[in-house]
């Protein structure tokens, strides 16, 4: 947020790029303390998230739900708000899709159910974004407190349902009843095999296209139409906003029910494609690994699709040395993302000045011969 | 160990001051440059005990920079400052503080919810703890207060009371540090002409007591009127330094630009026809339930320079808000192109921009652009729905482009890049791109507020001129200034505005410029008139 | 209806315990957010220093070590929060989320290295707790004066010293902050920083001291979860704590003493969800426990969204300062 003098290829790579070492040097040195070889450990993931058989499948699977929750996170940004309810907004999403399947299943066609389900997601991840935005825009609550605020409601509201309304019968754990059958999306690893490929089973599905999709959508929005526009302008000043006619209040009320519908959407793939039925706790920190992601990938589109593979990568890598290692597990990841939020996020201009010194003293010395 | 140097020195100051040196302080070459910018270019200056010593200049003429170095608050980058005869380096503000150099900023640095007497402690609350300290400081400042006229009611909310008062919090606090030279800058820029008035019957007093007075300001008339002695900066460099007797407004204001300026350039008078737009007593409440407007009527004709002249926050940035649909009217209404708009028929900014209304905003750098945007991106604000500019809800970074590239080649903005962010612009090519992109819509009505703060020289001739073009060509303009002689130059009829209400409106040929100050200050037009 | 009575009393009392920890918390988000930093990282904080203290307390048999290196640990997170808010300026809220997440990552590592036992330490023996005090004549009193007896045996008595540590913050809390030099310092700080700098005091500086006091406070919450009333440290057993507490904070309006009840009232509001699990009210019905427990949550957002009076945040929270040309 501070105006660079840096050449724009460093600001939008070196910079990302040495954050991102930074991070992980940290993240070295301490498996090096707690007595692992961090060398071995990096393999180990590489070779898990990419190599070994169905890796690469669930690098992608998670690498869908960041691409969901970075695009919310993203999205939000550019109203200069700052959503971090993705979690309680997936959440919701996923109550969504499981009263669509659960309420029409069997009813409806399964592809219908299947696009209202999705749609079901959306709204609900919508709603439970707008709410906070609304607060923000006509009442002035601080966004980031209130989205705090509604990651417990809606944990606290899923806990009441799942244990209670919805719970299936005869169950212990708090879970609905399978949906009905075929209301799931199709697996990549079916789709390709039909094909004649072969490829190892994964629960990668369907739901990376529409990622994909809505990196699309976002790209357009923000970047080739009016409104996008207006966001941005919205996001930069608010009093240029109100100037232009804009209407920043709606902007904000609208922008975070987008942001919602993108996290809502992340429990497509965790309860569409996987899951098959609600259970509790599937957004398991998704929501919040989507900042992460948004911050590396500068909020753009491209640069989340990376990032979400980054830490797709990681989680799945991260299962990987749950095997191999004693000491370390998937909380590795955690800290790892912790990191990079800290070194990509909170400290993101930490090497300009180094940076500028070195690039800005090549062109001072330039400047001489060329005048 | 500096700081053993520093005690002595401060010692010696404090004990000899008086007789080693005639000059409260000394400033031998300083030179201060942020980035490429040089901000004080070797800057030599001696300024004598128990004086009031003017310091005059256009805008980032880099009075300001000089000022913080005084004060500590930015260190030089070469030079050398001397207080009381002495060398001195300082390393912060406490440093200046406390060798007796005292500041009251342009934007008052006091805590808005903390009492007068907490802020004015701040900072300095002596060692016994703040009950002690709140009790001891109570009794100094009624003291302080005696001997200079400067009543504060200690127990007030800082935030609760008038500007002219925060700003005696502001000297107080100074003088309580024990300040002997006292810097302000455009202390008078937020002051009704009353309350200015008021202010220099305190700085008189002052100086009588023996304080040394720094007074940075660009308007000329004040520096005739109480300094002893002024030096003129322009463009980093002192370029002038004469005692105030000896000199007149003239020759200052040449030194200040760098070349003779014809002050007050008489346009030829427009050519009014109908009536473009209309207000009947508009009134505008504000969030805290104070009202900003008050019953303000007027009609604007085409081809007309309507100026509205006040001393800033008396209503004029509210009613460029109302007319260009941004707030809404508490009551009364407005009429523009045969629509009425009301407090139940809301205008709105698109809606206005419609019915054929441009404007220029006042602040450009909040409102008028994007500073983050590249320029080809904020000339299109407002107008991003325009139909040449993209197809149905789409924008096209490319058209843009080349309209951008257009408004900047007809309206001379440079650099001619509408790909640089619009942050990279001096103030005047800023202006310029906004300007043009109002203009270009070819508006029936043209508001513009303050139109030349902060603008260069020749941007400023360009941009009067665009004006008065545009309202011989038959648009009806409004301008709202807080400078008296550009509303006089460019305005056929002059409206006056005090506490959000119109004092009264005269044409250009019976104004004068007492007259409009005395208005300015919420006297009706007759009682003005009588006093001229 | 004396068991009634009974009942009630121990849900105050069991109130105070679980506020406790929020006490403290809201306490240190007192400090930072009124000398202008964001601090959700409470949670982090808290958690890390929880784990701290076990690990120590476990290794040296002693709760005061244990408390003494959390505190440290505690610190040194204020310290990465201000070096990325205050030093390189970056965004407050982002600092502490990373901080927060560092935190539930990083202790079950360490947790797992040290122990083997999934993230959690070994239990801690009594001796390296500290455990509830008695105060004089409790049962006696309990035994011979009615009512206020009993009041004194299950209220009153039986807490252990981080209970009175954390009532007594609140106290020092108020006096620093509205009756001593710092605490003017510190509210100007907040409000508009740059009075405070051209008064020659460094707003940095000032910044740094409100942040590590709220580390001092935030270990101490730590401390009290793992080793005073927990047996040692399990996985995430802050459990939301942080961000309760700065709900608290905001619910007293940045005041310690009404953040003080807001803690007692999220307290006994646990206190109760915890009684009323599966229990059947006239009238009303059964009582979700899950929902009661979200009501600190739905209270502060109610409360934020100015239905219950107004709140203003001290003025230049979130900004970072940056010297004006």
């Amino acid at each position: 947020m501070q105006a660079s003098r840096l050449p724009a290829y460093v600001d939008i790579l070196v910079i990302p790029l040495l954050n991102l070492l930074t991070a992980l040097f940290v993240a070295g040195i301490i498996i090096a303390i707690i007595g692992e070889n961090p060398f071995t450990a990096l393999s180990i993931m590489l070779k898990g998230a990419f190599i070994y058989k169905g890796g690469l499948g669930y690098t992608l699977f998670y690498t869908t739900n960041f691409i969901f929750t970075g695009l919310a996170v993203a999205v939000a940004f550019h109203a200069m708000l700052f959503n971090i309810g993705g979690e309680g907004q997936a959440a919701m999403g996923g109550l969504g899709i499981g009263l669509v399947a659960l309420g029409l299943g069997g009813i409806l066609p399964v592809p219908i159910v299947i696009l209202l389900a999705i749609i079901g997601s959306a709204i609900f991840g919508a709603i439970w974004g707008v709410i906070p935005g609304y607060l923000q825009a006509k009442r002035g609550s601080h966004i980031v407190i209130t989205t705090i605020m509604f990651n417990f409601i809606a944990s606290s509201i899923m806990i009441w349902l799942l244990a209670g309304l919805l719970m299936a019968p005869n169950q212990m754990s708090p879970e609905t009843v399978s949906f009905a059958d075929g209301v799931m999306l199709f697996k990549i690893h079916q789709i390709l095999n039909s094909m004649g490929f072969s490829v190892a089973r994964s629960p990668l599905n369907l739901s990376f296209v529409l990622a994909l999709l809505c990196c699309f959508a976002v790209w357009v929005l923000i970047w080739r139409t009016r409104f996008g526009y207006r966001i941005r302008a919205t996001g930069f000043s608010t009093k240029a906003s109100a100037y232009g006619g804009y209407r920043p209040e709606w902007i904000i009320i609208l922008v975070m029910a987008i942001s919602g519908g993108l996290a809502g959407m992340m429990a497509v793939n965790e309860i569409l494609g996987v899951q098959h039925r609600v259970i509790l706790n599937f957004t398991s920190g998704y929501g919040f690994t989507g900042i992460a992601v948004a911050l590396m990938g500068r909020n753009h589109p491209v640069g989340i699709i990376f990032a979400s593979l980054l830490f797709g990568a990681l989680y799945q890598g991260g299962a990987e040395l749950d095997f191999e290692f004693q000491t370390i597990t998937r909380d590795m990841v955690i800290m790892i993302q912790g990191l990079i939020i800290l070194f990509s996020g909170a400290l993101a201009y930490m090497f300009n000045p180094f940076l500028e010194r070195i690039f800005l003293a090549n062109k001072g010395q330039k400047e001489p011969e060329n005048g | 160990m500096l700081d053993k140097i520093n005690k002595v020195k401060r010692e010696h100051i404090i004990k000899n001051g008086d007789e080693s040196s005639p000059f409260a302080i000394s400033l031998i070459d300083i030179c201060k440059s942020f980035g490429p910018v040089q901000a004080n270019d070797a800057i030599s200056l001696d300024v004598t005990r128990g004086t009031i010593h003017g310091i005059i200049g256009e805008n980032g003429a880099g009075k300001s920079t000089l000022m913080s170095i005084i004060y500590g608050f930015y260190k030089p980058d070469s030079g050398m400052i001397k207080v009381a005869g002495t060398p001195v380096s300082f390393k912060q503000p406490s440093d200046a503080i406390s060798l007796g150099i005292g500041m009251v900023h342009q934007h008052f640095m006091l805590v808005p919810n903390f009492t007068a007497l907490e802020n004015i402690i701040l900072g300095s609350e002596g060692k016994k703890g703040l009950k002690s300290g709140l009790y001891a400081a109570r009794k100094k400042l009624k003291e302080l207060s005696q001997t200079y006229g400067l009543e504060v009611d200690l127990d007030s909310i800082t935030e609760d009371l008038p500007v002219g008062i925060q700003q005696r919090i502001e000297i107080l606090k100074a003088l309580y540090r024990g300040a002997k030279v006292l810097i302000l800058d455009e202390p008078t820029g937020v002051l009704t002409p009353q309350e200015t008035e008021r202010l220099f019957e305190i700085l008189n007093a002052l100086k009588s007591e023996g304080v040394t007075i720094l007074l940075i300001t660009h308007k000329l008339h004040e520096v005739m009127a109480i300094t002893d002695v002024v030096s003129v900066m322009r463009q980093g460099k002192l370029v002038a330094h004469t005692k105030t007797k000896e000199t007149n407004s003239e020759w200052l204001a040449e030194q200040m630009v760098g070349r003779s300026v014809l002050v007050n350039i008489q346009y030829p008078k427009g050519n009014p026809k109908h009536i473009a737009l209309s207000a009947e007593k508009v009134s505008v409440t504000d969030k805290r339930g104070f009202d900003s407007l008050k019953n303000v009527s007027f009609d604007l004709h085409a081809g007309e320079i309507l100026g509205i002249a006040g001393i800033s926050g008396n209503g004029q940035s509210e009613l460029l808000s109302v007319l260009s649909g941004i707030i809404q009217p508490a009551a009364g209404q407005f009429k523009i192109a045969e629509e009425l708009f009301d407090a139940t028929h809301h205008a709105d900014p698109q809606k206005v921009r419609q019915l054929g209304v441009a404007h220029v905003p006042e602040d450009r750098h909040a409102e008028g652009l994007i500073l983050q945007f590249q320029a080809f991106e904020s000339a299109i604000l407002g107008y991003e729905k325009s139909p040449n500019l993209g197809v149905k809800l789409l924008t096209d970074p490319n058209i843009n482009r080349t309209y951008c590239a257009q408004l900047m080649d007809s309206f001379d903005v440079r650099p001619q890049n509408p790909t640089l962010l619009s942050s990279q612009f001096s103030g005047g090519n800023q202006q310029k791109l906004i300007l043009a992109r109002e203009i270009s819509s070819m508006p029936k009505v043209l508001l513009v507020g303050q139109p030349t703060r902060g603008v260069d020289i020749g941007a400023i001739e360009f941009i009067h001129n665009t004006l008065i073009s545009m309202r011989d060509s038959g648009c009806a303009i409004i301008v709202v200034s807080v400078e008296l002689e550009e509303i006089l130059s460019l305005s056929d009829r002059i409206m006056v505005m005090n506490a959000g209400e119109v004092v009264g409106t005269v044409n250009k040929q019976d104004a004068t410029k007492p007259m409009l100050g005395k208005m300015m200050a919420g006297m009706t037009l007759n009682v003005a008139e009588k006093g001229v | 209806m004396a068991d009634f009575w009974f009942q009630f009393l121990l849900a105050l009392d069991s109130s105070i315990r679980v506020a406790t920890p929020l006490i403290l918390g809201a306490m240190a988000g007192i400090f930072s957010e009124r000398s202008g930093i964001i601090d959700i990282s409470l949670e982090g904080k808290m958690l890390m220093a929880a784990f701290v203290a076990a690990a120590v307390a476990y290794g040296t048999g002693s709760p005061w070590l244990g408390a003494i290196a959390a505190i440290i640990v505690s610190i040194i997170a204020s310290l990465i929060h201000g070096f990325a808010c205050i030093i390189h300026r970056g965004n407050q809220v982002i600092s502490g989320l990373a901080i927060n997440i560092l935190a539930s990552g990083l202790t079950v590592i360490i947790g797992i290295a040290l122990f083997r036992q999934g993230g959690q330490t070994p239990t801690l023996p009594k001796s390296a707790r500290f455990n509830s005090i008695e105060l004089p004549f409790a049962q006696y009193f309990a035994d011979n004066i009615p009512i206020l007896g009993v009041v004194y045996k299950e209220l009153i008595s039986g807490h252990n010293i981080l209970v009175w540590l954390a009532l007594a913050s609140v106290g020092i809390t108020y006096y620093i902050l509205f009756k001593t030099t710092f605490g003017l310092r510190l509210r100007a700080v907040g409000e508009k920083p740059e009075a405070l700098d051209s008064a020659g005091i460094s707003v940095s500086k000032m910044r740094f001291q409100a942040i590590i006091i709220a580390g001092i406070l935030c270990g101490l919450a730590g401390v009290y979860l793992s080793t005073a009333t927990g047996a040692g440290f399990v996985k995430e057993m802050t459990a939301g704590k942080g961000y309760i507490a700065l709900a608290a904070m905001i619910f007293g309006k940045w005041r310690p003493v009404p953040a003080l009840f807001a803690c007692l009232m999220f307290g006994f509001l646990e206190a109760v969800a915890a009684r009323v699990q599966g229990a059947e009210f006239p009238i009303i019905g059964e009582i979700s426990s899950d929902l009661l427990l979200a009501l600190p949550y739905v209270l502060t957002v109610v409360l934020l969204a100015g239905f219950i009076g107004g709140v203003s945040p001290p003025r230049a929270i979130g900004q970072p300062y940056i010297k004006e040309r």
